[in-house]
């Protein structure tokens, strides 16, 4: 057979990643959520609140399963396809995936499980404290891993000998310049997509005229964060553009399909198809000016075009520049209805029918989508290399065959595939469904109707203890 | 200190390998008994008895290989590529197994698909589990310093055997578990399992402790040479020991015992495999020194590892205790 190994292992990576990262973009956001409803419910005493936490507890223990075990292939996968990768920088990527596991993933495991499970085995303060642990566990996962990649789009904080990686600043190879933007911007994007699809659903139910309480508080508390999270995003990928424009300019070069410079200013390319044969834009719309005053914050600044950098540096082109401005259009849009929910709210008409609740209804993959385009965009822009300037993609591949790596990739995806779909169904159904009430506090009621007579059998065993 | 630092992380990966074969076995090997009942509310029991426990377990699996990867680079690129099928089937035979957990749940009553999920995929992994453990003792043929061998090259009898083993061994665990974590007809059922089980387990830790010191000259040497022939025989004697308290506490019928004692055939288990194989990571090619991370990259690490894994034990015990006794059934959040 004659496939390029390279290429098959990016796209098994690429497609078990972009799989993977759909779980935490919604569980980071999912569990800050379900904590605060528990907090609800002990400071204002009301088992609505606990109960709607209960509900997004199920959404939620389905979504994290589906994370987790996606996201041990990640973990084997740096060994079994990129084993050269794995040795070249083990030394300085290696300890920031051992404290992600050591400080997050045994943190977020074991109280998932009192979370899930709990609810009448511990102290309701101790189940609210259960989920704000989860919660935090999921955010400090995600500081280590874009830590990890953060060195990799621009390593700092280390000395090459041999061909490897060594440390020589903790505290640089953690905090590389590129990290701190990187990480708002991600964790952010959580709490935004877990914000649309609270949001979708609650418009889904009000619309049914369904748990029609539960609904008016899903849009209100997803709209009053939204309303704050989609400007302060935009702001964010602001100053996290200007900060790769300053240490990773062929990446910005190309997601803008900038090829050079022909003084004066950097005109905005709003629409084009990119030929990098011909190292220029087909059927381009540009704005004057409006590149480099979003890039530079100056109407006449000047960003290094692609003909700047050697062909063999230079990132493909089409892929970021469309992903980009998927990632930038969904953003934009995200704004627009967070402010026309947030004014009809004011205004007293939120819970009206109307296009705008219908549309609402329809707008929970939206931060899927964003997610997705922004991570193909940081990540295809980073190629050639897989760390900047130190390893090329090419050269980090394991030593195997193309054949071996084309079957499993076939493999992961029809079993993704299965999973995908069966997880979507479930989740679905579960909404459809909505918050079944639990009733008075703690009452260890039966939950399927099958146990019932089981049941009734220890209560009445305790009573007699 | 920086001398040692090698042989303490080796110490620490068997550590997190050895709590993850206990702990993951004892969930895995409820999955493999899944079968063996038909009955939904056994099977509800079964699988409630681990469900709080079994993300944390499976945590350890990404500890040890990170771990591996961490602190001895080297062997994790050889090792990964090479052990490449088995290793791929063990994480899609986990990914089945894992969202059973929820999926099963969801899916009532239309579930018995994710009953075959969980089954199948923990019966899987671990023989994918076992398969990796006798690739490895067979050897890898290694070339500058990367994999240089094909893409089946660990299919042996013997790794064959070493899958079967493990497939036993966690079915054990699992079965001891029960016995401690359920209770009514399954918890008598769990037993009788049990001691079939101890029976075949002993078989295959007997033809692993022939085969392999009859294969490797450097593993018959250790075991058999003066002194290590009196430093290590409490080994076997204790193994004999071990099982033989696990079948009298079985018919005592009492909870706790026998799980304990099957833990403690998995340790000494290990430690014969440790005793067979340190200094190698890679037999007779790589050793835990030639393998070593950069000193700086094994100390930042383990400066936390110190520090935090008597905290993750702690919170990992908190969360046993309270879901501590005999599953009450019905009991979940679905």
């Amino acid at each position: 057979m004659d496939l390029d190994p390279v290429l098959l292992a990016r796209i098994q990576f690429a497609f078990t990643i972009s799989f993977h990262i759909i779980f935490p973009a919604f569980t980071i956001g999912l569990s800050a959520w379900i904590a605060t409803l528990l907090g609800l419910s002990l400071w204002k005493r009301d088992p609505f609140y606990r109960d709607l936490a209960g509900f997004w507890t199920k959404i939620f223990a389905v979504s994290f399963a589906m994370g987790v075990v996606s996201g041990i292939v990640l973990t084997y996968q740096f060994g079994t396809n990129w084993s050269r990768f794995s040795l070249a920088v083990g030394n300085v990527v290696g300890p920031l995936i051992g404290y992600e596991v050591l400080t997050a993933f045994f943190l977020e495991a074991s109280f998932l499980g009192i979370m899930l499970f709990g609810r009448d085995r511990v102290s309701p303060g101790l189940h609210f404290a259960s989920a704000v642990i989860v919660a935090i566990g999921t955010v400090i996962s995600a500081f280590w891993i874009l830590s990890a990649n953060s060195w990799m789009q621009f390593p700092t904080g280390h000395e090459i000998r041999d061909g490897i990686a060594y440390p020589v600043d903790w505290m640089q190879v953690i905090f590389s310049p590129t990290f701190p933007w990187r990480f708002a911007h991600m964790v952010i994007a959580a709490y935004i997509t877990t914000g649309f699809v609270v949001l979708a659903v609650g418009a889904r139910w009000w619309l049914r005229g369904k748990h029609v309480r539960e609904a008016e508080t899903m849009l209100r508390m997803a709209l009053g964060i939204l309303v704050v999270l989609t400007p302060l995003q935009l702001v964010v990928g602001d100053f996290h553009g200007l900060n790769t424009l300053e240490h990773q300019p062929a990446k910005i070069a190309g997601l803008e399909a900038h090829w050079e410079n022909h003084g004066g200013s950097v005109p905005l390319v709003a629409f084009a198809i990119p030929d990098e044969t011909a190292e220029t834009n087909r059927f381009e719309l540009a704005i004057p000016y409006l590149g480099s005053l979003i890039l530079t914050h100056d109407l006449y600044g000047q960003i290094p075009g692609l003909k700047e950098f050697p062909r063999e540096n230079r990132p493909p082109v089409l892929p970021i520049f469309v992903s980009f401005r998927v990632m930038v259009g969904i953003g934009l849009l995200m704004i627009l209805l967070a402010v026309i929910g947030s004014v009809r709210w004011a205004r007293g008409r939120l819970f009206q029918p109307g296009v705008v609740m219908r549309v609402f209804a329809m707008t929970w993959p939206l931060g899927f989508v964003a997610v997705l385009a922004g991570w193909i965009t940081t990540e295809m822009g980073r190629q050639p290399w897989v760390v900047t300037g130190f390893l090329r993609t090419a050269d980090a591949m394991s030593p195997i065959g193309a054949t071996q790596i084309l079957v499993s990739l076939v493999l992961f995806v029809l079993v993704y595939a299965a999973i995908f779909v069966s997880g979507g169904y479930y989740i679905n159904r579960l909404l459809e469904k909505g918050p079944v009430p639990r009733g008075p506090d703690h009452d260890p009621r039966p939950l399927r109707p099958m146990s019932a007579a089981h049941d009734a059998g220890r209560v009445a065993l305790h009573a007699g203890e | 200190m920086e001398a040692n630092l090698p042989a303490i992380w080796a110490a620490l990966i068997g550590v997190s390998v050895v709590l993850y074969v206990i702990m993951d076995g004892f969930d895995l090997g409820v999955g493999i008994l899944f079968p063996f009942t038909r009955d939904e509310r056994e099977r509800d029991q079964m699988m409630n008895s681990v469900a709080p426990f079994w993300d944390g377990n499976e945590t350890w699996l990404v500890l040890g290989g990170g771990g591996l990867w961490v602190a001895f680079p080297a062997a994790y690129a050889i090792i990964m590529p090479a052990l490449y099928v088995p290793i791929i089937v063990m994480l899609l035979a986990l990914i089945f197994r894992g969202v059973a957990f929820e999926f099963r749940w969801a899916a009532k009553p239309d579930h018995s698909l994710w009953d075959i999920a969980f089954a199948g995929g923990s019966a899987v992994a671990a023989f994918a589990q076992g398969v990796v453990l006798g690739g490895l003792l067979n050897g890898i043929t290694v070339e500058n310093g990367a994999f240089a061998g094909g893409p089946f090259d660990w299919f042996s009898p013997f790794a064959i055997a070493c899958g079967l083993g493990l497939v036993a061994g966690y079915a054990l665990l699992g079965a001891t578990w029960l016995n401690m974590r359920v209770s009514g007809d399954l918890e008598v059922r769990a037993r009788r399992w049990a001691k079939t089980l101890l029976l075949v387990v002993l078989g295959f830790v007997l033809i692993v402790s022939v085969w392999t010191p009859l294969q490797y000259e450097r593993i018959a040497a250790r075991w058999f040479t003066w002194p290590n022939i009196l430093y290590l025989s409490p080994v076997p004697v204790l193994t004999a020991l071990l099982a033989a308290a696990v079948w009298t506490t079985l018919e005592k019928e009492r909870p706790f015992a026998p799980f304990a004692g099957s833990v403690g055939l998995f340790v000494l288990s290990f430690f014969g495999l440790a005793v067979s194989q340190f200094p190698y990571l890679v037999p007779d090619q790589l050793t835990v020194f030639d393998a070593a991370a950069a000193p700086e990259s094994q100390m930042f690490l383990l400066v936390g590892t110190l520090a935090l894994l008597p905290v993750i034990l702690g919170y990992t015990i908190f969360v046993y205790w309270t879901f501590r006794g005999r599953v009450r059934p019905g009991e979940g959040y679905h």
